[in-house]
Formats: C-alpha cells, sequence, structure tokens
C-alpha cells in the first residue's frame, strides 16, 4: 500500500473539542489529514468521540460543545474562522456529510426529487443542469430514476434506498470532503455491501477526500487507504489501512481486532471488558491504560506520545512503541482454525422440537412450515436478515408471540401458543434474552431485584432478601461482580446490562436457552464478551441454545448447527461447517459473500 | 477459563441517581427552576395562611361582630360580610377545609383513574373496552355537572363531597395513564416479566405503575388545582360545605350581595383562590419540564448507546 503523497485537502490539526461549561473535553488534540482520492477511516468504539470529531471535520459543533482549540482546513481554509453565512455556503457544495440513520436526514415530507434539487437550488444550480446533475447522481448510486423514484416520498424506500438517497445528496453538488457517519449501520449484509461499493467508487472517480466514521473495523477495513484509530478522544494509532490492522501496534487496536467475528476464522472471540472513560472522568495517562491487558506503571502516570512505528508513516500513542517493546503480532493471525466441536451425537430427544409451524401477524403469514430441532447441550443459530421471520419464530418458542399452527414440543410435551397456559417448569427450563438490554431491563428495579424476580415468580422464593446465593451465583456466572446488585440499570454499560439480563435467565437454570439478536446492539469488543460468555456457560450448564443473528461470522464462534432463514422460511439448515464450507443455497452463499472481509492485503501484512 | 469480572464502569461510581425517591428529586428539581419556584411559593403562602390562619383569627368566624357589609376599618381590616361577620377571621378559617377535602378528593381520583387506565393498558381486549367506554360516557358530562349530579345523588356531606369530586376526576385520570401505560406494557422488560408467568396484577404494580411516575405526578398536579376549583365551585352554588361554616367558594356567593359596600368579602376569598390555583398550576408545569427532561435525558442514552455515544452528551 502507498503512503499518499498527493497534497492534502482535509487537514486538521490540533483539534479540541470540549463541553461548554465544564470544560471536559470530548476529543483531544487530534490532526489528521486526508488527501484527495483518500479514504481515511476513523475507528473507534461508542464513546471514544468520533462521531464529534466527524461533525468537527464539517465545521460543527453539537449544541453543548464548542472548539477548544486546533483548526480544520479545508483545501487551505480554516472552517472555524468563518461566518455562519460563509459557512453554509460551503456546506453541501464544498463539504457534505452523511449521518447515520438515512430517515433523519431526508425530510419526510418532501419528495426525492424535491429533496435532491433543493440541494442543487441552494447552490446555484437550476433548470435542465439541475435535472442533468439530478439523473447523473442517482446512476452513480445505483437508484434507476426511470422508475418514478423521484416521486416517491422517503418512506416508501427501503433503508438502503433511503441511505442512497442521503449520500445522492452529500455527492449532488461534488463536494470536495464528505464525512460519513456509521451509514450503514442498521442495513443487512447485502445493502451495505451495495452501499460501501458506492462510497468507494464515487470517492475514486471524484478526487473527493473522503472520512469514513464507524464501530466496524472490518468495513473500514475493507474501505479505506489510511485508518485513524480514536479512542477517549484521542487517535491512538494512525496508518496505512494495511499497516495497522495487519500490524497492529497499539494494544487497543489489537483488542479490536480480535474481537472481530469472521465467517471463515472460528475458536473464540477475545472481547475487552468496560467502556471507554468519560468525558471529564478520563484518566491523567494513557485513556486506554484501565482496560489494557499490557497495562504497566508508567501509563497511568503520563498520557503518552504519537510515535512512529517500525513501519512507514505508522503513528501510535503507546509505552510500549516508545520503549520498542510493541509486540506487533498479527492479530488476525492470533485465532485458532479449530471449529468448536459440537457434544457427540447421541440419541437422545431433542430438547425443542418445532414441527410445520405457521405463524401469522393478522391475516399476514411470517412463518412458512418450520422444522427444528435443538439438541440437548447444542447451540443452533438462526441466521436471516431482518423481516426473515427469525424474531417471530424465537418468540414462538418463548410464547410471546401467539398466533401460530404447528406443533412446538419440550421435552416431549407440546407447548400452547400463550405463556399463561404453560406449566411453571416450562417457563422456567425456556428462558429468553432480549435483543435490547436498554429495553429489557426495568429502569426502577436494581440489579438484584431483576434477577431475583424470575427465581420468586418461577421458585416461589420470598421477596425481598436480594442476597440470595442464588442471584449472587448467577450473577457471577455471568462474570459481573456482586458488587453490581445494588445498582440500576442506567448505571451500567451495554455489555453489562446485556449480562445482568443473562444472569437474570440463569438464576432459575434453564434447560433451553433462547437468545434474540443479544449482541446486535453492543460494540464488538462487548459483542466478543458477550458471545464467548454464552459459549462457556452453554458448555459448563450443559444448555441447549437457539442464538438469532443477523451476522453470520457470528456463528462460527458459538453455534454447533445453523438454520438459515428467508422470507419466513428456512433454506438451509445443518453443522455450521457443513453450511459455512459448503453452503448448498444461493441465498446462504450470497450471505457469506457479503459478509465485509479483510483483503488479502491486509491478512497478509499480519504474516510479514 | 473465567473471564474477569468487568470493571465497573465509571458513569456507575461516580454518577449514583436517587432512584429510590425519585419524586423527590423530581420534586426538588422543579422547585429550583424560577417557574417551579414561583408556583411553590404562590401555593405555600395560601397553604400557610390555610393552615395557620386558624390561630391568628381576631374573632370566631362565626360571630356577628359588627354591621353587615362594614367597609374595612382599623378593628376590621377587611371589613364585615353579609351578616355583619369579621371577612379577616372567616378568609383565616375557611381554607384548611378545603385544601384537605380537595387532597382527599385528588388522591381519589387519583388512585380509581390509575387502577382503572392500567388495567385497560395492560389487559386489553374486552376489558379494555368496557373500561375506555365507561370512560367516555362519564366524560360525556362536563365534569362539574357530573359532580353535581353526584352530590345531588350523594347528599352534600362533607366526605361524600370529597367521593363524588373524586370521582368525577377519575375517568380524565384513567384517559392519560392509559396511554402512558399502553407505551410501558409494549417494553421488553415488562414482556421479559411476563414469561415468567407472574400474575397480572403483579405485573401492572410491578413494572408497568414505577414507570408511570411522570404523567402520575403532573396528573396529581392538574387534578389537585381542578379539585379545589370544583369544590370552590360547588361551594358557590351551594352545594358545597354548609353554612355557617367559613369557606371561600360559599363567601363569595353569599357576599355578592354587598359587593358594592365591602367588595373585600368577595375579592379576597377569589384572590387566594385564584394564587392557588395559578400556583399549583405552574408548580405542575416545573414538574412535568423537569421530569420529561431526566426521560428525554435517558432516552436519549438509550438511542445513543447503540452506536452512538452516551459519553458525547455533555453533561
Amino acid at each position: 500500500m502507498t503512503v499518499t503523497t498527493a497534497p492534502a485537502r482535509l487537514v486538521v490539526e490540533g483539534l479540541t473539542v470540549a463541553a461548554v461549561g465544564s470544560g471536559a473535553t470530548i476529543i483531544e488534540d487530534v490532526s489528521v489529514r486526508v488527501a484527495a482520492g483518500e479514504v481515511l477511516g476513523v475507528v473507534g468504539e461508542s464513546g471514544s468521540g468520533k462521531t464529534t470529531l466527524g461533525l468537527a471535520m464539517v465545521g460543527h459543533a453539537r449544541r453543548g460543545l464548542e472548539i477548544a482549540a486546533g483548526s480544520v482546513c479545508l483545501d487551505g481554509t480554516d472552517l472555524f474562522s468563518l461566518s455562519p453565512a460563509e459557512l453554509r455556503k460551503l456546506r453541501g457544495a464544498a463539504m457534505a456529510y452523511v449521518p447515520q440513520d438515512p430517515s433523519s436526514a431526508i425530510n419526510p415530507s418532501l419528495r426525492v426529487g424535491g429533496q435532491l434539487k433543493e440541494i442543487l437550488a441552494a447552490h446555484g444550480r437550476q433548470g435542465a443542469e439541475a435535472d442533468a446533475r439530478l439523473q447523473e447522481v442517482l446512476a452513480e448510486v445505483g437508484l434507476d430514476s426511470r422508475h418514478g423514484i423521484l416521486s416517491v416520498y422517503p418512506h416508501q424506500l427501503s433503508g438502503g434506498q433511503q441511505q442512497r438517497v442521503a449520500i445522492a445528496m452529500a455527492f449532488a453538488c461534488r463536494p470536495g470532503l464528505i464525512v460519513l457517519d456509521e451509514p450503514t449501520t442498521g442495513l443487512d449484509v447485502t445493502t451495505q455491501r451495495t452501499v460501501l461499493e458506492t462510497v468507494a467508487r464515487m470517492c475514486a472517480s471524484y478526487g473527493v477526500a473522503a472520512v469514513y466514521v464507524s464501530h466496524d473495523v472490518v468495513v473500514v477495513g475493507e474501505l479505506s487507504n489510511r485508518v485513524a484509530v480514536v479512542y477517549s478522544g484521542r487517535v491512538v494509532e494512525t496508518g496505512a489501512t494495511a499497516d495497522v490492522f495487519g500490524a497492529p501496534a497499539h494494544p487497543y487496536t489489537q483488542g479490536l481486532l480480535r474481537a472481530v467475528p469472521s465467517p471463515e476464522r472460528s475458536g473464540r472471540l477475545v472481547g475487552m471488558e468496560g467502556v471507554p472513560p468519560r468525558p471529564g472522568q478520563r484518566p491523567p495517562g494513557c485513556g486506554f491504560a484501565p482496560r489494557c491487558p499490557l497495562v504497566i506503571e508508567r501509563c497511568t502516570v503520563a498520557m503518552p506520545e504519537l510515535v512512529p512505528t517500525d513501519r512507514t508513516g505508522q503513528l501510535a500513542r503507546c509505552v510500549l512503541v516508545e520503549t520498542g517493546q510493541a509486540h506487533t503480532r498479527g492479530a488476525l493471525a492470533s485465532a485458532s482454525g479449530q471449529d468448536l466441536a459440537g457434544p457427540a451425537e447421541s440419541g437422545a430427544a431433542p430438547v425443542l422440537q418445532v414441527t410445520g409451524l405457521d405463524a401469522f401477524y393478522g391475516q399476514r403469514q411470517v412463518l412458512f412450515g418450520i422444522h427444528l430441532a435443538v439438541p440437548q447441550e447444542t447451540c443452533v443459530a438462526i441466521v436471516g436478515e431482518s423481516g426473515s421471520g427469525k424474531t417471530t419464530l424465537a418468540r414462538c418458542i418463548a410464547g410471546l408471540h401467539t398466533s401460530w399452527t404447528g406443533e412446538v414440543r419440550y421435552g416431549g410435551r407440546p407447548l400452547t401458543p400463550g405463556i399463561r397456559r404453560r406449566p411453571k417448569d416450562v417457563l422456567r427450563g425456556i428462558q429468553y434474552v432480549f435483543q435490547n438490554p436498554y429495553a429489557s431491563l426495568n429502569p426502577r428495579r436494581t440489579v438484584g431485584g431483576l434477577v431475583a424476580q424470575p427465581v420468586e415468580n418461577l421458585a416461589g422464593r420470598r421477596h425481598g432478601r436480594h442476597d440470595d446465593k442464588k442471584i449472587l451465583d448467577a450473577l457471577r456466572s455471568a462474570a459481573l461482580s456482586v458488587e453490581v446488585v445494588n445498582r440500576y440499570p442506567d448505571q451500567l454499560s451495554g455489555g453489562e446490562r446485556q449480562r445482568v439480563a443473562i444472569a437474570r435467565t440463569l438464576a432459575v437454570s434453564p434447560t433451553l436457552l433462547v437468545c434474540d439478536e443479544v449482541t446486535s446492539s453492543l460494540d464488538v469488543s462487548v459483542q466478543a464478551a458477550v458471545v464467548e460468555l454464552l459459549r462457556r456457560l452453554q458448555r459448563q450448564h450443559g444448555l441447549a441454545m437457539v442464538f438469532i443473528t443477523h451476522n453470520i461470522a457470528l456463528i462460527r464462534s458459538i453455534a454447533q448447527q445453523v438454520v438459515v432463514m428467508h422470507d419466513g422460511q428456512i433454506v438451509e439448515s445443518g453443522t455450521v461447517a457443513d453450511v459455512l464450507d459448503h453452503p448448498r443455497a444461493d441465498y446462504t452463499r450470497q450471505l457469506l459473500d457479503d459478509v465485509p472481509k479483510f483483503s488479502a492485503a491486509i491478512t497478509g501484512a499480519s504474516d510479514a | 477459563m473465567t473471564a474477569p469480572a468487568p470493571a465497573p464502569s465509571p458513569e456507575a461510581t461516580t454518577a449514583p441517581r436517587v432512584r429510590r425517591r425519585e419524586w423527590l428529586h423530581i420534586l426538588t428539581g422543579a422547585a429550583r427552576t424560577p417557574r417551579g419556584m414561583a408556583g411553590s411559593g404562590l401555593v405555600l403562602l395560601v397553604v400557610l395562611l390555610a393552615v395557620t390562619g386558624p390561630f391568628f383569627a381576631a374573632y370566631s368566624p362565626l360571630q356577628f361582630v359588627t354591621t353587615p357589609g362594614a367597609p374595612p376599618s382599623s378593628k376590621f381590616p377587611l371589613g364585615s360580610d353579609i351578616l355583619g361577620r369579621d371577612v379577616l377571621s372567616r378568609v383565616l378559617d375557611g381554607g384548611w377545609q378545603l385544601l384537605l377535602m380537595a387532597t382527599a378528593a385528588m388522591l381519589i381520583g387519583i388512585v380509581l383513574g390509575t387502577a382503572a387506565g392500567i388495567a385497560a393498558a395492560q389487559l386489553r381486549g374486552w376489558r379494555d373496552g368496557v373500561i375506555m367506554r365507561t370512560v367516555d360516557v362519564i366524560l360525556a358530562f362536563p365534569q362539574l355537572v357530573f359532580a353535581l349530579l353526584l352530590v345531588s345523588i350523594l347528599g352534600p356531606t362533607r366526605w361524600l363531597l370529597v367521593v363524588a369530586v373524586g370521582l368525577s376526576h377519575a375517568p380524565q385520570v384513567a384517559r392519560v395513564i392509559r396511554a402512558a401505560a399502553l407505551d410501558v406494557s409494549e417494553r421488553d422488560f415488562v414482556k421479559a416479566v411476563e414469561i415468567t408467568g407472574v400474575r397480572q396484577s403483579k405485573v401492572m404494580s410491578g413494572e408497568i405503575l414505577p414507570n408511570l411516575l411522570t404523567p402520575l405526578m403532573v396528573e396529581a398536579g392538574l387534578r389537585l388545582t381542578y379539585s379545589i376549583v370544583i369544590m370552590t365551585g360547588l361551594s358557590f352554588i351551594g352545594f358545597g360545605l354548609q353554612p355557617p361554616a367559613p369557606n371561600w367558594g360559599y363567601m363569595i356567593n353569599e357576599n355578592r350581595i354587598i359587593l358594592t359596600t365591602n367588595p373585600w368579602a368577595v375579592v379576597a376569598p377569589a384572590i387566594l383562590i385564584a394564587v392557588l390555583a395559578v400556583g399549583l398550576n405552574t408548580f405542575t408545569d416545573a414538574i412535568a419540564r423537569v421530569a420529561l427532561g431526566i426521560e428525554r435525558a435517558e432516552k436519549l442514552i438509550a438511542e445513543a448507546s447503540g452506536t452512538g455515544s452516551v459519553a458525547e452528551i455533555p453533561a
């Protein structure tokens, strides 16, 4: 990979953004430059400050924040020296921003055509010229204007189409700089692929300096030429993508990479515990020190400088790099090649047997003749895009969705559709972990109270004594410290909340755990830790598990068997190795192809 | 292998939130805003006057001390009423009963309305239909007319009056609480408890009710204001507390004939009622703003938790 020598279009020097009043710094002393035609990836977890950085690059500070120091220069113009009117003139024309949620970027009451014309008109393009540009830019993002797309309203478009309209809006005036903030989060892999290809093509063909902000290391690895890894408001490592991801020097980058699941590699995911420190509460030394596995005393004393590593153009902010002890062992090479062997096939009856299940929402049928067997002590992954019916299937099993026909047998006994008529031992035996830990925990209850609830309700324990051994054991099994017992959910991080949700199910010793997209609202590093926890618990407690996910890359790390669903039907099922290595259905193959992967250049660099 | 226990998140150790007494947290928060300060100041003024007034009254409120309709004098600062009783003494003595009764009526309305609203939202189906259609029928009458209807059936005894006004609040409260409870009952944490097979009553009291704090506090404030207005209104038309006991509502009615000779006999109680109502309403507004602010911040955090950033919400 060549280190770009073209003159930089965007130059950020010593940028510091702080909260008004408290002065807590959100991002601190960030310097990056992006050349024409180059894509800079900005990677970091939730709370790292990457969105604030992205917005600052287009000259914006969110309400309550201010630019405390530093400069952002676009083609030599310092954005923060401009008046609001001058800045407005540049926005849309010379620089553009694509936010994470396309529906928030598009006016829901304007037709797509009107939307785009508005931008062109604002920058002095009208009439035939505007129409021609409109057709051009729509074609570029892969939307066919002949199909009347100009006259539809945004809600009539799918999420992927909306995002492409947002990208078309950003590119409409041929800006010199474009900042994309997680534009593919929330899209399924197939749509994500087309959106990413569109962005890459547009940047290359118009010499745009692009900044791609994302928590997804793999997507950034695929798309960008250079990356800046942001942690706790500072750039901790930067350089050519192949160098940074191929031979990461900073322990944080290494940790991020180890947490990435892959459909090709299997084995344990290694997560990073904890959360980035909040602004205003950052430790005096290296921000990553509290979570760093390689922490030494010096780390906690002073912030290390961003110093060159042994690779040209690669800089890292780590004591180990300063002292030349960085172990640049390729993170990707560390994964083991073994599959997670399932338990020996036994003749025992399956824990759960679903036969000919049809499910309905009102008049609409959403599941068609589902057959599924979950053997004892086995994890069955159910994979599919949004709308494939996988969550409905899980809810049918758990008794949350009642409108279905067919047969669901648990331990040989048929189950009723609703919860009310299910006996207590069935309710105890089948436990359900919800997708979003921010919604599944009652904010008015303490952790102890939350975990005690199913025990009280199902095992008939008395109210009030939350320090019961069962509850503490469940918390410990879920790798939570027992101190959290008196906390409320809003005092916990997302990963901790999901652990509480898991502990809640463990407290009643279930036989079948139904996990509905339990990691989709978590950061990749936290996702890895939660998946690893579930894998370990499944082994230790001999649980049967149904693991619902849209992320086919995850399943090798947790499941022994897999079921692929599409449009309410099962298109393929079998053992994980069979299905992933030799997919028979076209749909499975497509899913596997669309998963973002590190390019050969990066994985190759790790062997160097 | 065991994963190490995660370090407590920084927000957990440094930002303990008052949860057990969140209502208190909201109240004190509201009282600190300019709006809340003004509102609570007005309310406290009237409440203090009503509660301590009886001890400072110079004359018995029932004693005929001077000529009827006498204008203010040094002996009788607010003059005398239509029967020659001291207006100041009657004003000082005529509030505490009203406040007590209004509060009791508010509580009855809130309890009944909340029970009905939560039950309708959580049980759905025909039970929702029965509850809400009943509510609709009652709401078809103006509240004052409905309360009047009840009073005329039950009779104007003090406690029956409280029950009547309380009952007239219940459907309005049920409406608001049902809407809020519908939202809560759809959330995953309710489902998570339901699949442990608990009784509906326990889901309603343990999961839904605690998450209705904000609308409940706002409703309580509003209903208290309405209680006072309706009760004084009923007194004014002679259905409230019976004379000769002093009460602000009836004072306005009985003294309206001597408005020209001693306006204070009407104006003083009217001002007190108005100040109380305005103060209560203002304070309720402050509560709503503070509580909504907290809720919105919570929501923001939950939304940001996905891929946005919690940390970037400036503290």
